[in-house]
């Protein structure tokens, strides 16, 4: 194959590699400013313009004790925790079963059941029926009004059953003539064969339910029960600082101190998912493409 | 066997589905929640007609529509652009390296990024200072109401291009290579190349993408703007599904904001349908 590279390529190269630099420069600067600003003295973080890009005046540990201390963070941390784990499960069972059900050639109503479901994609009630339908669940100031609303990813289930369906007939067939019923075949036969797809699919559940904060915002009244975002939206963008009293000494000047708690505050919260996401970025890329609709 | 297995998940579509779908009629009453549905006032068209002739209805349509157009118009083709340039490089360490970084912002949750957001944009911001520098006054951005969109869409980009791009890529990887050198023979030259080789290789990806992003339309995400936007903003800001929550969960309006996110759901079911006929009818591809 013929290689010469005209001038006009090499030179095209060589703005590309610098305009991605930029590109990338520009995904990673507001990251870093917010992590050095968190180690940075407080009155210098006041007086510097511009993006920081190390941390200003000596670094402390100040904005991060407060913190780590504040009870709403934890509780916020402990029942995101529950929330992921306990909705993780119960999403991606309801999801197995379903994707399992609606990939069997042999089940008679499936294209119906099919439609039924991606029809909810397509059309649904609104935010006030489905409220209305919680609360009159009694689900409301419920930790299961976060859980179990948005249970099952139409999407997801989709991807799943794309899956499931690429697993050979003959398998099956002969599990079946071996007696098998439906349960044993979904547990002993496509499950194990199908470990990368529900790693995927455990990971998009588990990523969502870290990040959702509205329905736990508009189901619940009980700050106890509230998750991390939810602390974090009062923290962060409603400039209540009570947040930051309730830490043992309090004999700060808040106002000092606020910019700097926030950007602790954030980097708290998001250190465990960029410190996990590096492993976990190569399930997300063959999530997609499994996923990827043929056309 | 396999109908009981399939119970739990019908079970759960009935009532999280579609029987708040019946609650639709909520629409034509006057709701109060001791009435319930059954004993509230019917007043039928009467909250969609409250709608459309409210002074609101035109500043919502606009900015729903508005925003959504910019955010299609810039956020569509940028995962795609950007695709393109990470395939032409040549170093496979450093695209792999331009590309991890570039998927960082999405796995940062939306509050933190309003956060991060609000927090440059204020008057003491990082994205203030640099205004500031290029001439502008030092004011509270987010609180502008001419720079809301700029702040939406731009900080979208940043989130998603990187996430969005890996569907481009993945398909851009499985393009016949011969296909290019069959380009190269016939005299193409890269941008040629692109154009008749690349783009048509890519084109069901990308048609697909534009349905399901046409689909969600007027559903310009409501969690986003609700974190970002405040009275003062609320003129170019407030879109119709923060409306519905803000009379809805905020007024307790239940019944105006049932008809409204009912006009919400039944357009973004007719562009979504509209789109996949008109996708279907002049390309082989579409969702359904």
């Amino acid at each position: 194959m013929l290689n010469k590279k005209s001038p006009s390529r090499r030179v095209f190269e060589v703005c590309n590699v610098l305009f991605l630099c930029l590109i990338g420069f520009v995904f990673l600067a507001p990251i870093l400013h917010v992590v050095f600003a968190s180690f940075s003295d407080p009155v210098e973080l006041g007086r510097k313009t511009g993006i920081i890009l190390w941390p200003a005046g000596a670094p402390t540990l100040e904005g991060y004790k407060i913190v780590l201390n504040s009870p709403n963070i934890l509780s916020g941390y402990l029942n995101t925790a529950f929330y992921v784990v306990a909705g993780t499960v119960i999403s991606t069972l309801l999801t197995i079963i379903g994707a399992y059900c609606l990939s069997r050639k042999s089940f008679r109503y499936r294209n119906r059941v099919m439609l039924f479901i991606s029809f909810t994609m397509l059309f649904n009630g609104g935010m006030m029926p489905t409220y209305m339908m919680v609360r009159n669940l009694g689900l409301y100031d419920s930790r299961w009004a976060v859980i179990i609303p948005s249970a099952i990813s139409v999407f997801n289930l989709i991807i799943m059953r794309t899956s499931f369906m690429e697993v050979p007939d003959s398998l099956e067939e002969a599990a079946r003539i071996d007696g098998a019923s439906d349960l044993v075949i979904m547990v002993r036969i496509i499950l194990p064969l199908s470990k990368a797809v529900i790693a995927v699919i455990v990971l998009y559940y588990a990523v969502a339910i870290w990040n959702s904060w509205f329905p736990a915002m508009i189901y619940l009244k009980d700050r106890a029960k509230y998750p991390l975002q939810l602390i974090l939206r009062e923290i962060l963008l409603t400039n209540d600082t009570s947040i930051m009293n309730s830490s043992a000494d309090s004999v700060r000047n808040v106002s000092l101190y606020a910019q700097l708690v926030k950007y602790c505050t954030i980097v708290v919260a998001t250190a465990p998912i960029l410190c996990i996401y590096p492993f976990i970025q190569k399930y997300f890329t063959k999530g997609v493409m499994i996923g990827s609709i043929k056309g | 066997m396999i109908y009981f297995l399939l119970i739990p998940v019908i079970v759960y579509f009935v009532i999280f589905s579609y029987i708040p779908m019946t609650g639709l009629v909520m629409a034509f009453q006057n709701f109060t929640p001791k009435g319930g549905i059954f004993g509230s006032p019917w007043v039928g068209l009467k909250h969609f007609a409250d709608f459309f002739g409210s002074t609101y209805f035109g500043r919502l349509m606009r900015n729903t529509v508005m925003i959504s157009v910019l955010d299609l118009l810039w956020g569509f083709p940028a995962p795609i652009l950007f695709a393109l340039l990470l395939n032409e490089l040549r170093s496979k360490v450093f695209k792999r390296t331009v590309q991890t970084i570039s998927y960082m912002p999405y796995f940062i949750s939306m509050v933190i990024i309003c956060g991060i957001i609000a927090d440059f944009t204020s008057s003491e911001g990082v994205i203030t200072d640099l205004f500031v520098a290029l001439g502008g006054e030092r004011k509270n951005l987010l609180g502008q109401a001419g720079n809301f969109r700029t702040i939406y869409v731009a900080s979208n980009i940043w989130q998603s291009v990187g996430f969005s791009s890996i569907i481009y890529l993945a398909t851009l990887s499985s393009v016949d290579q011969e296909l290019y050198e069959a380009a190269a023979l016939d005299g193409a030259g890269r941008l040629r190349q692109v154009w008749h080789v690349t783009l048509p290789g890519i084109a069901s990806t990308i048609i697909i993408m534009l349905i399901l992003r046409m689909g969600s339309m007027l559903a310009v995400g409501y969690e986003k703007i609700i974190l970002l936007y405040s009275p003062a903003t609320y003129e170019t800001a407030d879109v119709i599904s923060s409306y519905v929550y803000r009379k809805g969960l905020q007024e307790f309006n239940y019944g105006y904001s049932t008809a409204v996110g009912f006009f919400n759901s039944v357009i973004n079911t007719a562009l979504l349908v509209i789109t996949n006929a008109v996708s279907r009818k002049y390309s082989e591809t579409s969702l359904f």
